[in-house]
């Protein structure tokens, strides 16, 4: 039974939202425990037992459609057609296919990452000729894939965008490198692993690129130690943002 | 190896920092490096040239091995203008996120807004939703923005390669245009004017004519621009031929926008990816095949000639084109409407009589929307647009809550700056100058 509310429910078909059931969302674990970041009884909002679980992983189901909706097999479909065909060990180096709002997502293997990207790019059917970079995102809860490396292609060609993304486990932050397939992830790779700490294995020379070559630790994760700002009263300090209260 | 000697204060001094004889150039004192650089009888030489440079464009800077005149190799440091600004908008919401972004590559803060505000419209579901007058007025701004943007191009580049005339002509044009975002926004850079769900108020009375009367004008300034360096020997001469890129090289270092336009590709996202209702509007893609500086030149004053005519079209569009320029949901839309008080600019006093004086509800509404946000369902989105410097795009992604979760901008100068050195080395050194210039690499953008 789903507790939602019919004419939500209504508009999430309309959506084309992965709709998850109920009991696919209890298994999930948790990510947030009541509100305002409030900790200890100070909270008075009644959201005090909130409980917010990490979303489902949910691979979308064929056929997959276009930019503009999952009606009817669509671009999105020929190219995981032409990719199957093109990479014969497609089943085993795609996680999970993610269409939503009009994207399409592979979810890559590590290891299939590179050749991957290569059929993508080399397969007259796909033609991704052009990368438009590399962007990282931390997600502390997910466990054994902690780090993600998002890619965006671009076929010029057929005048497509496709994203790919492979994951790795923050205690093995290895990555095949792109630069090899894309020499401009050069660049975007030294940024990720300035800003995220993924080793791309294969770069030819994977400096930090924004932050100074001493520094220590990578900023943009989610552990990342925030500075607090001390003020002149009374030895008081403002706490670092992720501690203040907030509405997350 | 012969080494000169440090006090141990000196920060560079760090073992075996450089191999050779260093020189420390503080300036005037060109006569002993020379002497000193003929003792070592070796023409190779390795020059750091930045970040505090005028013409690095911004604080850039080259590393560059130099035999006699010509560049061996050229590797660019990046990094002194870090903000930090994609960390930081992890803890605002939704909506402040424009103040932040709009900072990025300060010559074009429009596009970094929209590109943002896109991405998240696209991640709400809204994107069909967004008032026409909304998406005029998106369209209207982004084309002066780029007339600007591109006017500080040329203008830099005509003062790096060493024509003040070409800087001062350039900026003068510039200025007339900021005067119209002033007109509009209330100011003139870092506007924070596109908010997710359209814009931050609609055009305040008059502006119209103004823009009428800059559409008069701009048209006769950009032909003087064109008489000035067009057909002028010694521009010509600085720039034919110069900082060769073709479009395989393009293609493999991801290289957008007007390099990649003086390939002879019309690749252009307004034309082949339309967004903000682009595809409704008549206008050309500027192109040149001539693969060097002088053709970028070129495709920027083409741009500018039809950013003018779009922005003609969006005013006439604006005549008819009446209602809102928030989206209608009360969910999402910002609740209040900006308006010039006693104090400045604020929240309008209609707004301020409602909320404080009518209606508790409105009060409630209007702190909860502005303190906490709005919440973005969960999900990552891509929206790129063609800014001036080729294809900017926001990567965001959204746990659910009222703030992003991460958003990463793709950002052309720092992408399109990886060329640098294919297009310097081998070269001549006052070549390097034309090459950076002409990518027209903005730092805020880069570093982010």
């Amino acid at each position: 039974m789903s507790s939602q509310h019919p004419e939500q429910q209504a508009e999430q078909g309309a959506d084309k939202l992965p709709a998850h059931t109920e009991e696919e969302r209890r298994e999930q674990p948790v990510v947030r425990k009541g509100m305002f970041g409030a900790r200890t009884t100070g909270d008075t909002s009644g959201y005090g037992g909130l409980v917010v679980r990490q979303s489902p992983k949910v691979s979308a189901a064929r056929p997959y459609g276009g930019p503009g909706g999952a009606a009817e097999p669509g671009e999105f479909d020929a190219v995981a057609d032409e990719l199957e065909r093109a990479y014969p060990d497609f089943g085993d180096a795609i996680d999970r296919v993610v269409v939503d709002r009009g994207e399409l997502t592979f979810f890559v293997k590590r290891e299939h990452l590179r050749e991957v990207a290569k059929t993508m790019r080399d397969e007259p059917s796909l033609r991704f000729e052009l990368c438009s970079g590399v962007s990282g995102v931390h997600y502390p809860q997910d466990e054994g894939a902690e780090l993600h490396s998002v890619v965006h292609l671009l076929s010029i060609t057929h005048n497509r965008r496709v994203r790919l993304e492979a994951t790795c486990p923050d205690a093995d932050p290895h990555m095949p490198s792109l630069v090899p397939v894309y020499p401009t992830s050069d660049w975007h790779e030294r940024e990720t692993y300035d800003f995220f700490g993924i080793v791309y294995d294969g770069h030819p020379a994977l400096t930090r690129i924004e932050m100074p070559d001493d520094w220590v630790g990578h900023p943009q994760r989610k552990d990342y130690p925030l500075g607090g700002i001390p003020v002149e009263y009374r030895g008081a300090e403002i706490p670092p943002p992720d501690e203040r209260r907030s509405y997350t | 190896m012969s080494s000169t000697k440090y006090t141990e204060y000196d920060a560079y001094a760090a073992e075996e920092a450089a191999e050779g004889k260093v020189f420390d150039i503080g300036g005037q004192d060109w006569d002993q490096v020379v002497a000193g650089a003929e003792d070592l009888g070796d023409e190779r030489l390795v020059v750091n040239m930045g970040p505090q440079h005028p013409s690095t464009h911004g604080v850039l800077r080259l590393i560059l091995t130099l035999d006699g005149e010509t560049v061996n190799e050229c590797r660019v440091g990046i990094g002194y203008l870090h903000t930090g600004i994609e960390k930081n908008m992890e803890f605002r919401t939704w909506t402040q996120g424009t103040t932040f972004c709009t900072r990025m590559d300060y010559l074009a803060p429009i596009f970094n807004e929209t590109a943002y505000c896109l991405s998240v419209e696209k991640l709400l579901g809204i994107t069909d939703r967004i008032p026409e007058r909304a998406e005029i007025i998106r369209v209207m701004m982004m084309e002066l923005n780029r007339i600007s943007s591109h006017l500080v191009a040329i203008a830099t580049f005509g003062l790096e390669i060493g024509a003040t005339t070409v800087m001062l002509n350039g900026f003068i044009e510039r200025e007339y245009t900021l005067d119209l975002f002033e007109e509009i926004t209330g100011l003139r850079m870092n506007m924070a004017y596109v908010r997710p769900g359209g814009v931050a108020q609609d055009l305040p009375s008059g502006a119209t004519s103004k823009i009428r009367d800059y559409l008069d004008r701009m048209p006769k300034r950009i032909q003087a621009l064109r008489k000035l360096n067009d057909e002028n020997p010694v521009f010509k001469a600085r720039t034919k031929d110069i900082a060769y890129l073709d479009l395989t090289g393009c293609m493999a270092l991801g290289v957008t926008g007007p390099v990649l336009r003086a390939t002879g590709l019309p690749w252009d996202l307004r034309k082949s990816q339309p967004y903000c209702g682009y595809e409704t509007y008549d206008f050309e893609v500027a192109t040149q095949d001539t693969n060097d500086v002088y053709g970028r030149y070129l495709v920027r004053m083409d741009e500018m000639e039809e950013s003018l005519k779009i922005v003609e079209q969006c005013l006439d569009r604006l005549q008819t084109a009446k209602g809102p320029v928030m989206i209608e949901d009360k969910k999402i839309g910002w609740p209040a409407q900006l308006a010039i008080g006693a104090d400045g600019m604020g929240n309008s006093p209609r707004h301020i009589a409602h909320i404080m004086g009518t209606s508790m509800e409105a009060l409630i509404h209007h702190f909860k929307l502005v303190t906490e946000g709005f919440r973005v369902p969960a999900g990552q989105a891509y929206a790129p647009i063609e800014s001036p410097r080729g294809e900017l795009g926001a990567h965001v992604v959204s746990d659910g809550g009222t703030r992003p979760y991460r958003v990463h901008f793709r950002e052309p100068s720092f992408v399109n700056l990886q060329a640098a050195p294919v297009m310097s080395e081998g070269g001549m050194i006052a070549d390097v100058i034309a090459a950076v210039a002409s990518i027209d690499p903005v730092m805020g953008g880069v570093d982010r």
